[in-house]
């Protein structure tokens, strides 16, 4: 059943999103194509939303997909299975909040599920950026000649600035550009 | 984020001490989900016990719920406009990217010690090649496997250690 499928897979999102919002991108990727919830360019129009939207992206993800596959219900199911297990977890380490972090146990443990997370989250960024420049047939060479100009602007004004850029200034800068390049071209 | 919560819940309210959000901030980062969510059930309960939580975990999920509910209902029929398609024909570039980035400030910030990055790069060899062999391959049974072999190390490290 759809509300099940919907609960029981942004649960499974909600307990292994460790290393912020990227990772349950990674995550909620698999997920919706996996399932055929969406596809992977819906997927990309919506990260790009929530990114300008406010709230943590996996609820922004959670509650688009519960509500395009299931309206209300699937909404308010989603979301709440994508929150669930961060309250839970909180509410059960608030007694003991300095000691958890502290424990060479957890230690060990956060360092290997955050590098593992590296690896996934990479994984996802190559995929898609592999299937945006090769396309259905062959190379779109306006999307490789965009990409790298947005990859200069992005990791050169990292550097220049010394901190990390909006990333809605990037996203508002490559609807310009898309706009524009994709505008002539046809 | 971080810094509105922080001025919402210890500058204006004092709701918590600036010491208690700086903790909450590192078990928030070792946890899984956002953390703006993390905050707002820790400060919730801290005010006024599992209901001080719920309503505040609700009230931060909430103006997103809405915002995104609305959108969902329209988006399909904005991107049919083809000035519109073709910004998010370049948008999807820029996600991309930022994917791409996240990651590598990610692997970073992964500890340069053997078993960590082995994980690291292991984990994105083995979804790279399923990828490209059409194999499936699930994340959360790699991120099983990855916490299983840290506490392993970690534990045959210890006990190796105190022997020796």
């Amino acid at each position: 059943m759809i509300l099940w499928e919907l609960f029981w897979g942004f649960l499974q999102v909600g307990c292994f999103s460790f290393g912020g919002g990227y990772a349950a991108i990674a995550l909620i990727r698999e997920l919706v194509l996996s399932r055929g919830w969406l596809t992977e360019e819906l997927l990309t129009y919506i990260i790009a939303v929530s990114e300008s939207t406010p709230g943590p992206i996996m609820v922004n993800l959670a509650t688009y997909v519960g509500s395009t596959q299931a309206g209300v219900p699937g909404a308010l199911l989603a979301t709440l299975a994508v929150v669930l297990p961060a309250f839970c977890i909180i509410l059960g380490l608030m007694a003991v909040l300095k000691r958890f972090t502290e424990n060479p146990w957890v230690k060990a443990l956060m360092t290997g599920l955050k590098a593992c997370a590296a690896g996934i989250i990479l994984a996802a960024g190559l995929e898609m950026l592999a299937g945006n420049i090769l396309g259905g047939d062959g190379a779109d060479w306006t999307a490789v000649a965009l990409s790298a100009l947005l990859a200069l602007l992005w990791f050169g004004g990292s550097r220049l600035l010394k901190r990390k850029p909006s990333p809605i200034l990037l996203i508002v800068l490559a609807a310009v550009l898309g706009a524009a390049a994709y505008g002539l071209s046809i | 984020m971080i810094s509105i919560v922080e001025d919402a819940c210890v500058d204006k309210r004092g709701w918590i001490s600036r010491e208690e959000m700086e903790e909450l901030i590192v078990v928030a980062e070792s946890t899984p989900g956002p953390i703006a969510i993390n905050c707002a059930t820790y400060v919730g309960a801290r005010q006024g016990g599992l209901r001080g939580a719920v309503c505040a975990t609700l009230g931060m999920v909430l103006p997103s719920f809405l915002v995104i509910f609305a959108i969902s209902r329209f988006l399909d029929r904005f991107l049919e406009i083809s000035l519109i398609a073709n910004a998010f024909r370049g948008v999807k570039l820029a996600v991309g990217i930022l994917i791409l980035d996240a990651g590598w400030r990610m692997l970073k910030r992964t500890p340069k010690k053997p078993l960590p990055l082995f994980l690291s790069l292991g984990t994105l060899a083995a979804v790279l090649l399923a990828s490209i062999l059409d194999l499936r391959l699930s994340s959360v049974v790699l991120m099983l496997g990855a916490g299983a072999l840290s506490l392993l190390c970690f534990g045959l490290g210890r006990k190796g250690g105190g022997k020796g």
